[in-house]
């Protein structure tokens, strides 16, 4: 994966197995996003291959919105819709790709809206919730979909810090319910609790990796010591 | 007579504004018609356009930005003529109407791309991003998701230049159309009395303050709390 002349990821190796929760740490430019990114082709790899629940990803003739579905992305800045409801939000996609009714889409997108806590905010305008509601609504608008695997890019980054917890929460509770999760986080004491594995990239290549007690105690790579003193202390 | 009544005589003359207010009632349907049909299509084609250049064809786009630059810098009075006046030497003839209906519709249309194209550009790239992430197509992106941001950010431009371009109507009195402008100098001549423009004058405010005031309803209409 690059841009232009500047090479982002270079020779990623990683499997994440069903049901895992990986974690992805890494200095600002490491190429964590890009990676996430690579997962569901919002940004094209040159060279490689993702697969992703037996599906090729990179394939050239791959039927990429059905793909999409099954993976689901939640955003640092949510990117919910601004011109519709919360529930309007989860619904666009189940009636417009999935071709479901309206009251099936709504009945979806309901279900959806009471697994993060917000049933009460369907009729909100997303101008009308919190940070921590409105990636709530956009973790929903994901889960409505019923993917395979879900991606978090930085999901906590540009919440106030009073609004991660019910964030983290819900992260939690989707974890607990068996959704293989690859998370992009300066979350590290939720990565403490809740990954099963971490990975610590640096300049395009994963550095080191392993389950959080072990990485975050003993690092093996001194620059995966130096980073996690810089965030640690 | 003192001044004032030389002035009202000149402007306001209850003879002569008797005699002519039929003809400028005329005149004010033929406005409103060439308006309203400008507008329609104007707008429309403009959409059109800024969707189709949202695609990113680049010879298409090539096409759809010179057409836009070329014709936001012709003065529409100019085209009118060309329409009007040169079209027969080559054995095709438009009446005044539809020539002075083409030219604005175009000219609105060329306003219109950019405006849209503007519009559908500021849109936050994280829109896209999460709409194409949830397996919608670029087409259903921009439909559901771009287009119904981005007319909202275009209303209050999109209102100044489709009153700027309607007024343009009064361009028709060069090539005969029997609009508002056209039939109160006509009456002017005929009555060597300006009180029939003064008609004029206040039909046009008749019929564009309410336009105005539409602006400023859709634009309060449309706004939504941004985040």
């Amino acid at each position: 994966m690059s841009y232009g002349m500047l090479e982002v990821l270079k020779g990623i190796d990683l499997s994440v197995a069903q049901r895992e929760l990986v974690f992805i740490i890494g200095p600002s430019g490491s190429g964590k996003s890009t990676l996430l990114r690579c997962c569901n082709r919002l940004e094209d790899p040159n060279a490689g291959t993702i697969i992703v629940d037996g599906d090729e990803v990179t394939a050239r003739r791959v039927d990429l919105n059905k793909l999409r579905q099954r993976i689901g992305m939640v955003f640092q800045q949510f990117n919910l819709y601004p011109h519709l409801t919360a529930r309007a939000n989860v619904t666009l996609a189940l009636r417009k790709v999935r071709g479901l009714s309206r009251r099936d889409a709504d009945e979806t997108a309901d279900a959806a809206l009471d697994r993060v806590g917000l049933i009460d905010k369907a009729q909100s305008y997303p101008a009308e919730l919190s940070g921590g509601q409105q990636q709530r609504v956009a973790i929903a608008r994901a889960l409505a979909l019923e993917p395979k695997i879900m991606l978090f890019d930085e999901p906590t980054s540009a919440l106030d810090p009073e609004l991660v917890g019910d964030v983290l929460t819900v992260m939690r509770e989707l974890k607990d319910a068996g959704m293989t999760m690859l998370v992009v986080s300066h979350e590290m004491r939720f990565a403490r609790s809740a990954a099963d594995r971490v990975i610590f990239m640096d300049k395009g290549v994963i550095v080191e990796e392993g389950p959080p007690t072990r990485l975050f105690k003993r690092p093996k790579q001194k620059r995966t010591r130096d980073f996690l003193r810089q965030v640690e202390h | 007579m003192t001044a004032f009544e030389r002035f009202t005589d000149a402007f306001f003359n209850t003879e002569v504004l008797a005699t002519y207010w039929p003809v400028i009632a005329k005149g004010v349907v033929v406005t409103c018609q060439l308006a309203a049909a400008v507008v329609v299509c104007g707008i429309a084609m403009g959409m059109a356009l800024a969707i189709v250049r949202s695609y990113r064809f680049k010879a298409i786009n090539f096409l759809i930005v010179c057409f836009a630059d070329i014709l936001r810098a012709l003065p529409p009075l100019v085209l009118i003529l060309l329409l009007y006046f040169g079209l027969p030497n080559v054995g095709f003839n438009l009446s005044g109407f539809l020539a002075v209906w083409l030219v604005l519709t175009l000219v609105l249309a060329a306003f219109t791309e950019e405006i849209v194209w503007a519009g559908i550009l500021s849109v936050n790239k994280g829109q896209w991003q999460a709409a194409r992430s949830t397996g919608l197509s670029f087409t259903q992106t921009l439909i559901y998701v771009i287009l119904p941001q981005a007319v909202r950010l275009t209303v209050p431009p999109l209102t100044n230049r489709t009153i700027a371009i309607t007024k343009n109507t009064a361009l028709g009195t060069v090539v005969g159309v029997g609009e508002i402008l056209n039939e109160a100098t006509t009456a002017q001549a005929f009555s060597g009395n300006a009180s029939p423009l003064m008609l004029g004058a206040i039909a046009y405010v008749m019929l564009f303050v309410p336009i105005v005031y539409f602006g400023r309803w859709i634009e309060n209409r449309f706004a939504w709390k941004r985040a």
